[in-house]
Formats: structure tokens, sequence, C-alpha cells
């Protein structure tokens, strides 16, 4: 690591650490929720950076992960152990779907992804006793004061947002990560050089599973109302993609980047112009395809560890 | 006799469907891209059908193929001017270009249409034809046929004519198509535009038959997905059969389960497909 490269990284850090006691709340909640969704561009690029799989799944994991949380707290479990359990939850039922999944490629796991959280919307919209149903759910409400409150979730969603990244971390020097990249570049080749290619996908898309679910049970403690629609939305899965586009999949740093931007221009551009701010949305994404498809990190801006995702040949 | 009815029923609506999804298909086999817009270019054809029908008095069946040139234009340009950009790209940047363009369409028909449900109310109605015990109203019918016919024209255009068969060739083998003289990208513009074409077709007819807004495209593009993977990717005649086959699965589902299941249902069987059976009931490769 360069000078240049670490003064800039304890610079950050020494923001991150600081923020809860200088910020005003305003503040606090769009840093809060850009370290949600850097944890889920985080998650996503374990699945879709490392390993190339055009995952979809991750409104489902985010979902299902707000969902166990809520019901295990209205069932009188603490909240931090209730978070803790929906995120195994979440991990135990990612392994098993992925082992379902991870054999079809491309278009069809694209798909596959996409409607597992569909299914479960509507399997939690019919569980009425437990969930609610399309009623929604209220969760209870912490009793202590609102910044107390702001700086503890904000605490909480940096905590889950540094073990998404400890994660990226290690799974890029670990033979994991690079077993990963293998499958990214061809999966076939991988398999007969000895790479255990289904157990490497099916890690990836639990790991990309366990963080998502414990920011959504985070997450739905911190508005303490979630409802099936809001919770599976399929923008969870979506934003997190943008991001780490935005940033560079399949590097470490992007997805973080791509999140930090995004949620700036979010909150900077979007929120002035209500009608439109979807389609808006919709231009950056087309332009940011066509024109930056590595991501900013592809530009030089910042050199990358590892390869970012390119454009193949058929 | 009640399953009767529900089977004519789902016939009915598995022609419309397997008109939905045919576009896509084509879409899907020869581009290699998923068209996530799929769903809202029924819509716009929906809303063309529903303006020409309230402002200047045309009957949405007589609309269909001015509709249907209309979007094969929008269609053409799309993929002429962007898409073609990224076309051997992975699937993760085609999907999401396809997502971006679909977010800008979608906002614009909010924009300019509001969310409100509307539909095309023929005065007097066309009435009901008595089988026995059941009913067939008929609008659906036609519709239904009109359908069928669009499906067939396009089996015929791809088995006849020459471009049709450029399009099969370039979908088999695309640098063998190219060394033959095909003009590669221009077909690909041709084929997501004669897409977009079914996508608006199907949306005149749909006008008639359900209410529409800018918020239902994305359960169009849904029954798509699943008609794709039931019938298998890569034929017409697949598509009619996962078509016919989901809207009498539809029909019978909503009898036994209630109306509220009839979009699990076919979720879960599209999940139950891909993992058993990902080739579809008729899948093969290449287009024909």
């Amino acid at each position: 690591m360069t000078g240049g490269r670490l003064l800039m990284a304890v610079a950050a850090a020494a923001m991150v650490g600081a923020l809860p006691f200088m910020a005003d709340n305003y503040i606090l909640r769009i840093a809060t929720s850009m370290l949600m969704y850097a944890t889920l561009a985080m998650s996503w690029n374990f699945i879709g950076g490392f390993a190339g799989y055009p995952s979809f799944a991750t409104a489902a994991f985010f979902g299902l992960g707000a969902y166990a949380g809520a019901v295990l707290q209205t069932k009188g479990v603490p909240m931090i152990a209730a978070w803790i359990v929906a995120g195994m939850i979440v991990t135990v039922f990612a392994a098993a779907v992925g082992r379902a999944i991870l054999h079809l490629r491309g278009h069809y796991f694209a798909i596959a992804s996409l409607v597992i959280a569909d299914v479960l919307r509507e399997v939690i919209n019919g569980m009425t006793n437990l969930t609610g149903g399309g009623m929604g759910l209220n969760l209870p409400v912490l009793k202590i004061d609102v910044t107390t409150q702001a700086q503890f979730f904000y605490c909480a969603m940096l905590a889950v947002a540094l073990l998404a990244l400890a994660t990226s971390v290690i799974l890029d020097r670990s033979r994991v990560g690079f077993g990963l990249r293998c499958i990214e570049q061809n999966e076939d080749a991988a398999l007969r050089l000895g790479i255990h290619t289904s157990r490497y996908k099916t890690i990836a898309f639990s790991l990309s599973s366990v963080y998502p679910a414990l920011a959504g049970a985070v997450y739905a403690s911190w508005v303490s109302y979630i409802d099936p629609a809001e919770a599976f939305d399929v923008l969870f899965s979506i934003k997190p993609i943008i991001m780490a586009l935005l940033g560079g999949a399949g590097t470490i740093v992007g997805p973080v980047v791509g999140a930090f931007i995004f949620q700036v221009m979010e909150e900077l551009v979007w929120r002035n112009f209500l009608n439109v701010h979807l389609g808006l949305l919709g231009l950056i994404v087309v332009l940011l395809i066509l024109f930056l498809p590595k991501g900013l990190l592809g530009i030089g801006l910042l050199s990358p560890r590892g390869r970012p995702l390119t454009a193949k040949a058929p | 006799m009640l399953y009767l009815q529900v089977l004519i029923n789902g016939i009915l609506l598995g022609g419309l469907y397997s008109c939905i999804a045919v576009g896509f298909s084509l879409v899907w086999g020869v581009l290699n891209i998923i068209n996530i817009m799929h769903g809202s270019l029924i819509i716009l054809g929906a809303y063309a059908a529903y303006f020409a029908f309230t402002l200047l008095g045309i009957n949405p069946f007589v609309f269909v193929p001015i509709a249907g040139v209309a979007l094969f234009v929008l269609g053409y340009a799309l993929q002429a001017g962007v898409i073609n950009r990224v076309m051997g790209a992975p699937v993760l940047i085609t999907l999401t270009l396809t997502f971006g363009l679909n977010l800008i369409l979608e906002n614009a028909m909010i924009f300019a249409f509001k969310a409100d449900y509307r539909k095309v109310i023929i005065d007097p109605p066309l009435g009901l034809i008595e089988i026995g015990s059941a009913f067939v109203p008929r609008d659906r019918l036609y519709a239904m046929l009109l359908a069928l016919l669009l499906v067939g024209g396009l089996y015929a255009v791809l088995r006849t004519t020459r471009i049709g068969r450029a399009i099969v060739a370039v979908r088999m083998d695309r640098e063998a198509a190219a060394l033959m003289g095909v003009n590669v990208p221009r077909i690909y513009a041709i084929t997501f535009g004669l897409g977009a074409l079914m996508a608006g077709s199907a949306g005149s007819l749909m006008s008639v038959i359900f209410p529409i807004s800018p918020l239902t495209s994305v359960a169009f593009l849904g029954k798509a997905f699943v008609i794709c993977v039931l019938g298998g990717l890569g034929s017409i005649p697949g598509v009619m059969v996962g078509g016919i086959a989901l809207g009498v699965l539809e029909s019978f589902g909503s009898l036994w389960l209630g109306p509220d299941y009839s979009t699990t249902i076919a979720f879960v069987l599209l999940l139950a497909l891909l993992m058993f059976r990902p080739t579809g009931i008729m899948g093969k490769r290449g287009f024909e």
C-alpha cells in the first residue's frame, strides 16, 4: 500500500469513527443508509464480482433477514440476539437454495435468483399470523432518546459493514477467492484444474447472504416497521449491483466507493426531482454501462487490486 | 360444466400469453439478451391502443398493426443506437442495461399517463358464444385468435423470408452468418424490432381484456419469463405450448387455491422447472 492510499484510508477511517459524535441526525441517517448499501454491494460482489454469477437475490436475503429478525423480536428474543439468529437462518437458507440453483448459468441463474425474492414475498404475505401479512409488522420501540438511537444504529450498521469488508479482504487473499476468480474467467477450465466449483460457488453465495441478512435485521429495528413489498423491494437487488459496477466489480474498495458516490448523488440530485428520479437512475445506469463498464476504478483513479469485471468475447 | 369453462378460460388466456412471450423469447434466443423492457413495451402498445380508441375511435383490433409498426421502429432504434454497443458483454452488463432503459421508459409512462388503471370498453359489448353449458366471450376469443395469428405470422416470417432465415442463421452461428454476408448488427436491430412489434401488438389486444397501468408491466415480464422456461427457449411452437400451459395452469390454480395465488403458482413452477428441467418442455438449441 503506497503512502497516499494509506493516508486516504486513515482519513476515511477517522471520519467514519468520528461521525456519530459530530454530525446531526440527518447526516447520521444518510451515513447509516450508506453503510447499509455498501454492505449490500460488497456482499453482492462475493458472488457477482468474484465468481461472475449475476445474482439478483440480495433483496431476498435482505427481506428474509429483516423478517426473521423482526419476528424473533416480537416473540421476545433480545434485539442483538435476534439479528445474529436472523443472519444464521438466512445463511442456511442461502446454502440450501444455492445448491439447487448454482448449477444454472447466465440468464437462467439470474432469473432463478430474481424469483426467490418474489416467492418469499408471497409466502410472507400469506403467513398473516406470524408476519402480519400485507399489513406489515411493527417492531418493539427502543426506550432511548432519538440521538442515542441514531448513533446506536449507525454503529450497528458500521459493524456489519466492517465485517463484510474484512470478509472481502480475506476472501481476496484466500484460496477460495482465487478459485472464484478462476470460475469467473472459465468455469469449465477451473473444474478441470481441480477447483471444487460447486462448493466454492455455494460458499460465495452463502457469504453474499449473511451480511445482507444482518443489514436487513438491523434495518428492520432501525425503521421499526416493515412490510413485504418494501422489505423485498427489487431495488435492494438492483442498487447494490449498480453501485458495485459504478465502483468496479470484483475489487475490494469498488463496491464501497460506488455505494458512497451513489448515495451522495441520490441525496444531492434525485431528491429534487421526485417525479422523474427513477428515470434519472435509469439514465445513469445506461450511461454507466455504455461508457464506464469497468467502473470508476477501471479508469485509473485508483489502481484496483484484483481484476475488474471485463467484457468477454462471446 | 365448470371444468370445461375453466379450461376454455385458460386456453383463451394462454393464446394471449403466447403472443406476450414470443417476442421476449425471440430476443432472448437470438440476441442472448433478457429484455427487461418487454413488459413496458407491452404496456406502451396498450396505451397507444387506448388513446387511439378514446381519442380517435379506432377499434383496438384494427389498431394492432399500427401499434406493431410503431413499436418496431422504437425497438429497431433502441437496438441500433444503444444495445448493439454492448453485444457480447457478460449477461450482467446487458441485463443491467435493459433494466436501466426500462426504468426510463416506465418513469416516462408514469409521468405521461399517470399510474391509473384504464381499460378499453367496447360499446356495445361483443357478447358471448354458448358452447353447451360453457360461454366464450367474443372479445377474448377474437383477441386470442388474432394473437395466435400474429405468432403464426412470426413463425412464417422466420421460416420463409430471407430476413427470417438470416435471423435464424445469426442465432445458430454469429461468425458463420457474418462470413456469409449477413449484416449482423442490422439483424440484431431487426430482431429486437420484431420483439417490440410482438409486444406492442400483444399490448393492443390486452387493452380490450385487462385494465392497463404502467405498474402492471412487471407482471407481464414475469409471465414472459415463465412461459419461456416452461415451453423451452428457442422455438416458437415451444412458446405456444408454454403460453397455453401457463394460461390453463393459472385458471385451474385460481379455481382451486383462489386467485391470489396464481402468480405464486407460476413462480414456484418456474423455480422447480429451472431446477429439474431448465430446457423446458420443448427446448432445443437454434431458433426455428
